[in-house]
């Protein structure tokens, strides 16, 4: 299949349109990776200007409800841990945004659209984490999906973004043992604690098993997005590949999965599952879920509140530059 | 010359309680100043000052742990059970950290930078104490609070002759963070004891170490310091703001709901 790319919006003639995409694609098949100087379409720069915008957005909207956890960790061991995690998802979108930067998007329009609620981020932070045991499924599970997804991204045809990715996997794999040992440590303790995960598991299990997005025969992006590389396998394929992943554990766990059609086709390989409610989805990434509302207000308040820091940031940098302190030993 | 002592056990019990006594007074502080600065984990003001005050804040929580590790070889309870079980009286960390300045950055970070300087000299009195395993510990934490320093130093300046809103917010952020600060230095009973064995000098030295060197920062800063100030003291009797019982509430929550439970 030929994608075409529309002259005008890359200010070159027909002919000239024509031939800078033969090379750009025959570099894409070759596997080469595309570069912020190389010329690439301006419809590709736009989807991944989006695609990473959104996943920048997810990282530190996802900062929100295990951060508020933090205050309440039970241990040492805890407290550190989920606190180190935390904060490695902001530094992802950190990551993220500056390889947006790269293509021409500006970290501060970014956040903007985000808080005015233009630009969007993963359903599943739509979703309160009401208790502490949210915390655990999150790290394990939703720290699992977003592994699938992005190490199939982390293949993926733009550099920057692909580099990013490669270094984020290798922290959130950290995120899934960490997330996995506390699933662990929970299902073999009380009758309480085994109940609080349960309950966990059944809130969380829809938006999961939303996350890969809309199945394929509905899903609009996905074609563009794979002829040019940037995404190596479709939504249904990556959730097939987490539901192989993890499945078994969980009923090794004794977790009991809240889907009464989910199980394997033998003769397939594939699970098999209730088909997720795309009407709810759809509603939720567009700003309709339970706490969307919230989340966006946090940022809002977090990035108003902090204006005069960046205001002096910025004045400081002009006026009377500070040196960096010099290191005696 | 004062003798050293090789290990935690060579101590006679009045020298032991005593730095029974200097431990909590250590670990409680860190604790709690860490747990202030994870509060701003996802609400900073840049992304880089999130991750800045999220690594700060395990790095304090860590210091904490390693001294209440070396309370609990001096028959102290564990340090899970010391953070989490407590109650608001047993605690002695100085009313300064204690007070919350959720949502106010040049609160948290005049606060933290008056902490870190704090920190910092008495971990360079300890590495030179006579307490061996304490002078060992503290050497190693030291090389950490460098950065933590260089973070304060670096920020104080530049916010303090920002714009004029900047200095407005950190001038109001030293008037009012600068008695509790002097209270980090509160006198206690154990300090002539830990002085004579040479393990620590006391509080009102430290605190005129501090000063020297928080006023010439602060002087830098374009930042001012009444030096009719009076310190703000009780923490380290057990008397604290009411915000660290809240902060303990919260620290607690999940802990509480079963306190043999392992999560």
């Amino acid at each position: 299949m030929v994608i075409a790319i529309d002259p005008q919006l890359n200010k070159l003639s027909k002919e000239e349109c024509e031939r800078h995409l033969e090379v750009f694609e025959g570099r894409i098949a070759r596997g080469d990776k595309v570069e912020p100087t190389d010329w690439m379409p301006e419809e590709y720069r736009h989807q991944l200007i989006r695609l990473i915008h959104v996943h920048a957005n997810s990282e530190i909207c996802g900062a929100l409800p295990e951060g508020k956890w933090i205050p309440h960790a039970p241990s040492f061991k805890r407290k550190m841990a989920l606190l180190a995690k935390v904060q490695d998802e902001v530094g992802h979108a950190q990551l993220l945004y500056r390889a947006a930067e790269t293509l021409g998007a500006s970290r501060q329009q970014m956040i903007e659209d985000l808080i005015s609620g233009k630009s969007k981020f993963s359903n599943v932070f739509h979703y309160p984490a009401e208790i502490w045991t949210d915390v655990a499924i999150i790290a394990w599970l939703i720290d699992g999906a977003a592994i699938v997804n992005q190490t199939m991204m982390s293949d993926g045809s733009y550099g920057p973004y692909s580099r990013a990715l490669k270094r984020i996997c290798y922290e959130e794999a950290f995120h899934l043992k960490h997330g996995y040992e506390m699933v662990v440590t929970i299902a073999q303790g009380t009758k309480k604690q085994r109940e609080m995960l349960q309950d966990s598991l059944d809130r969380w299990w829809p938006p999961i098993m939303m996350f890969h997005g809309p199945a394929d025969k509905v899903s609009k992006h996905t074609t563009m997005l794979v002829q040019w590389g940037v995404k190596l396998k479709t939504n249904d394929e990556q959730r097939q590949q987490f539901l192989r992943q993890f499945v078994p554990k969980m009923l090794d766990l004794g977790l009991h999965i809240p889907d009464p059609n989910l199980r394997l086709d033998e003769k397939t390989g594939e699970w098999l599952y209730t088909e997720p409610d795309w009407d709810e989805f759809k509603r939720v990434i567009n700003g309709g879920g339970p706490v969307s509302g919230d989340r966006v207000a946090t940022r809002k308040l977090a990035h108003e509140e902090g204006r005069w820091v960046r205001e002096a940031l910025a004045a400081a940098a002009t006026n009377q530059p500070v040196p960096m302190p010099t290191m005696t030993d | 010359m004062i003798a050293t002592i090789d290990t935690l056990h060579d101590m006679e019990a009045s020298l032991k309680s005593a730095v029974i006594d200097l431990l909590y007074r250590l670990a409680d502080d860190a604790i709690i100043i860490g747990h202030r600065g994870s509060e701003w984990t996802g609400f900073a003001p840049i992304l880089e000052e999130d991750i800045a005050f999220s690594s700060m804040a395990q790095d304090d929580m860590g210091h904490a742990q390693t001294f209440y590790q070396m309370l609990f070889e001096l028959g102290e309870p564990d340090p899970d059970t010391n953070v989490f079980a407590r109650k608001l009286d047993q605690w002695t960390c100085a009313g300064m950290v204690s007070i919350s300045s959720q949502r106010d950055w040049a609160m948290s970070l005049v606060r933290k930078y008056f902490y870190d300087v704090a920190a910092s000299i008495r971990l360079d009195a300890l590495a030179e104490g006579a307490l061996v395993p304490l002078a060992q510990l503290a050497r190693k934490l030291r090389s950490e609070k460098k950065y933590h320093l260089m973070h304060g130093t670096m920020w104080i300046p530049r916010l303090g002759t920002g714009t004029r809103e900047s200095h407005q917010l950190m001038q109001s952020a030293v008037d009012t963070l600068y008695p509790h600060a002097l209270g980090m230095f509160e006198p206690t009973s154990a300090d002539l004891l830990l002085e004579q064995a040479g393990v620590c000098p006391r509080e009102d030295e430290l605190r005129k170490r501090w000063q020297a060197e928080v006023e010439n920062v602060l002087c830098g800063a374009t930042l001012k310091v009444d030096a009719d100030m009076s310190p703000v003291f009780g923490g380290r009797a057990g008397k604290h703001p009411k915000d660290l019982m809240a902060l303990l509430d919260d620290m607690q929550l999940v802990y509480n709901l079963d306190p043999h439970a392992k999560w």
